[in-house]
């Protein structure tokens, strides 16, 4: 619909000079809107989506739920996810050598069991100077062991204060929590 | 002491090859790079005769950050929070625009409900860039209190995104094949009172700034833009429709489901500053009955494909999406080569074109109009330079 804008007379301009002023005036009166930081916050912070954080276990919060897969840190754009992790070998369990003894005459004495690599999350490194907080990370997660915080007004001086260790948090956050 | 070159004492490349040497009766003025009504980090070399303009030459590239060269190195997914960075604006149509173009080269069909949710949230932001615009281009004209309110509106549909999106200004909300986030019934509520909020407050805007004399002063007949120029520079979205052209990929290449809704496309023939704010103005009225439809039909299911790829690798292809943007057709091209990696990726951003008849546009006007012409072209300079 192709239209006309509409013309104006300068009786109806000078008039709008006294509609404009009315609509000043009224909005005089009305009550203020805006938040008065640091005195007041806004109320809408839980939606908002700060740097990420880990989820700890349900049965376990001093570890977390992550398998470390690493996919977090490949399908980040931006490459600010590191793992730190270790690996160590566990003797297998003696549950597992007790057993061969019953048939010990007929069966060829088993080989003995492999020594298996556990790998052990030292830490999580999010280097939050480079994050664009797209959420990349938290969508590929296989077990949900990532969140977004909702820490908005994170504030320092240097760089170095915006690398996270995240495991560290996490058991602080539970230590805090349990304490307090 | 410093001793420079003869040639640096005449400036840098622009302002040499823009004039060699000064003329009688001229000046040559750098309107920005930082400048209050360029809004970013645009400029202006302009040649003026008294407070009059002779000629203008746009310099871009100020804010260059190779959008397109990031994803030739990027995945197809890791270059989906760079789309809300072009035009931090209406920053989902970017998405949109992006994730039309990889469906159609992974074949993926959107759920229902997924693309009602698009028609939403990208309606939505087309509103806060609007309010925004709004606000920004009579500060530009010297009206300070139209941004207070055009922002305090502008704050609460923001509020709602976030709810769903977690940001506030640059989203990346749209996955391949859906969204990333169901609505909840929160941001449902929240949008439907925004609505009825917002059409209380239009009227008001009417009132205080679209039927003031002094604003019809600064904006009746100033820049006209005939439709053939208009054509020739490529203007698309409002600036082409005061330009008295009813183009809208809305309507006329419908994607998603936008043939679904009843809608206007407004349009003006007058060719000036007025009528693109008027369809600026108009158009966020019918952004507000598209939203009130897709609420009130919005499917239940889905919001992601039941069968996704797990690593995103399209075949050997090309393909073009296209959507309507709130400053015109943002189009994006995308060739895969078969790999995780997209070959290559051209942006076609709308304010780049918008930009362009500035020069021609320009020629002959007053200093003060020039500011009142860029204003009414709504450039969002990251988008320009990319
Ligand atoms: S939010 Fe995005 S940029 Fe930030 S750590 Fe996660 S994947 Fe990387
Ligand atoms: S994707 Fe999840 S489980 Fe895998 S390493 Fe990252 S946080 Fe751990």
């Amino acid at each position: 619909m192709i239209k006309k804008t509409p013309k104006q007379s300068t009786l109806q301009g000078i008039k709008s000079l006294f509609v404009g002023l009315r609509v000043t005036g009224h909005n005089f009166v009305m009550p203020q809107i805006t938040t008065h930081y640091p005195r007041q916050e806004v109320d809408n912070l839980v939606t908002y989506r700060g740097h990420i954080e880990l989820v700890p276990k349900e049965d376990d919060p001093m570890t977390s739920k992550c398998i470390l897969c690493g996919q977090c840190a490949k399908a980040c754009p931006s490459n600010c996810i590191e793992l730190v992790i270790r690996k160590e070998e566990v003797e297998p369990p003696p549950a597992a050598e007790a057993q061969p003894d019953a048939d010990k005459e007929e069966a060829p004495p088993k080989p003995a069991p492999k020594k298996k690599v556990k790998r052990i999350l030292e830490a999580f490194i999010l280097d939050y100077n480079l994050c664009s907080l797209c959420g990349q990370c938290v969508q590929t997660c296989p077990v949900d062991s990532l969140e977004f915080s909702t820490n908005s007004y994170l504030a320092g001086f240097t760089r170095e204060e915006f690398v996270f260790e995240l495991l560290e948090r996490m058991r602080k956050k539970y230590k805090a929590s349990s304490s307090g | 002491m410093l001793h420079y070159a003869q040639e640096q004492l005449q400036g840098d490349y622009y302002t040499r090859a823009f004039q060699a040497g000064a003329q009688e009766d001229t000046l040559i003025l750098n309107m920005g790079p930082q400048h209050p009504s360029t809004h970013g980090v645009l400029r202006i070399i302009l040649e003026l005769h008294g407070e009059y303009i002779l000629r203008a030459e746009p310099v871009l590239g100020y804010v260059h950050r190779m959008q397109e060269k990031m994803g030739e190195v990027k995945t197809y997914p890791q270059y989906l929070p760079n789309m809300g960075r072009v035009d931090y604006l209406h920053a989902l149509a970017w998405n949109w625009a992006y994730v039309l173009a990889v469906e159609e080269l992974l074949q993926l069909e959107v759920p229902e409900r997924a693309e009602y949710i698009r028609v939403i949230t990208c309606e939505l932001n087309r509103i806060t860039s609007h309010l925004l615009w709004w606000g920004a281009y009579l500060l530009d004209l010297g009206a300070f209190t139209p941004i207070m309110y055009g922002f305090a509106d502008r704050e609460r549909a923001m509020d709602l995104l976030q709810i769903i999106t977690g940001s506030r200004l640059t989203y990346c909300y749209y996955s391949f094949g859906g969204v990333t986030a169901d609505l909840t019934p929160q941001f449902i509520d929240g949008t439907k009172e925004f609505c009825k909020y917002l059409r209380t407050r239009l009227p008001m805007y009417k009132d205080l700034v679209t039927d003031n004399m002094i604003l019809r002063h600064r904006v009746d007949d100033i820049g006209i833009i005939p439709v053939d120029m208009a054509r020739r520079y490529g203007v698309t979205g409002p600036n082409l429709r005061g330009s008295g052209v009813e183009h809208d990929l809305r309507r006329n290449t419908p994607y998603s489901i936008y043939d679904r809704f009843d809608f206007e496309i407004p349009a003006y023939e007058e060719c000036d500053a007025l009528a693109r704010y008027l369809v600026r103005m108009d158009e966020m009225e019918e952004s507000l009955s598209i939203i009130e439809q897709a609420i009130d039909s919005l499917p239940e299911g889905p919001v992601t494909p039941p069968k996704m790829p797990k690593v995103i690798k399209p075949p050997k292809g090309e393909a073009y999406g296209a959507v309507e943007g709130a400053r015109g057709v943002i189009g994006i091209h995308v060739i895969s080569d078969g790999t995780a990696t997209p070959y290559r990726i051209k942006l076609r951003s709308p304010s780049f074109s918008n930009l362009s008849l500035f020069a021609e546009v320009s020629e002959g006007i007053l200093l003060a109009d020039a500011v009142s012409i860029l204003g009414s072209l709504d450039l969002v300079i990251p988008e320009i330079d990319r």
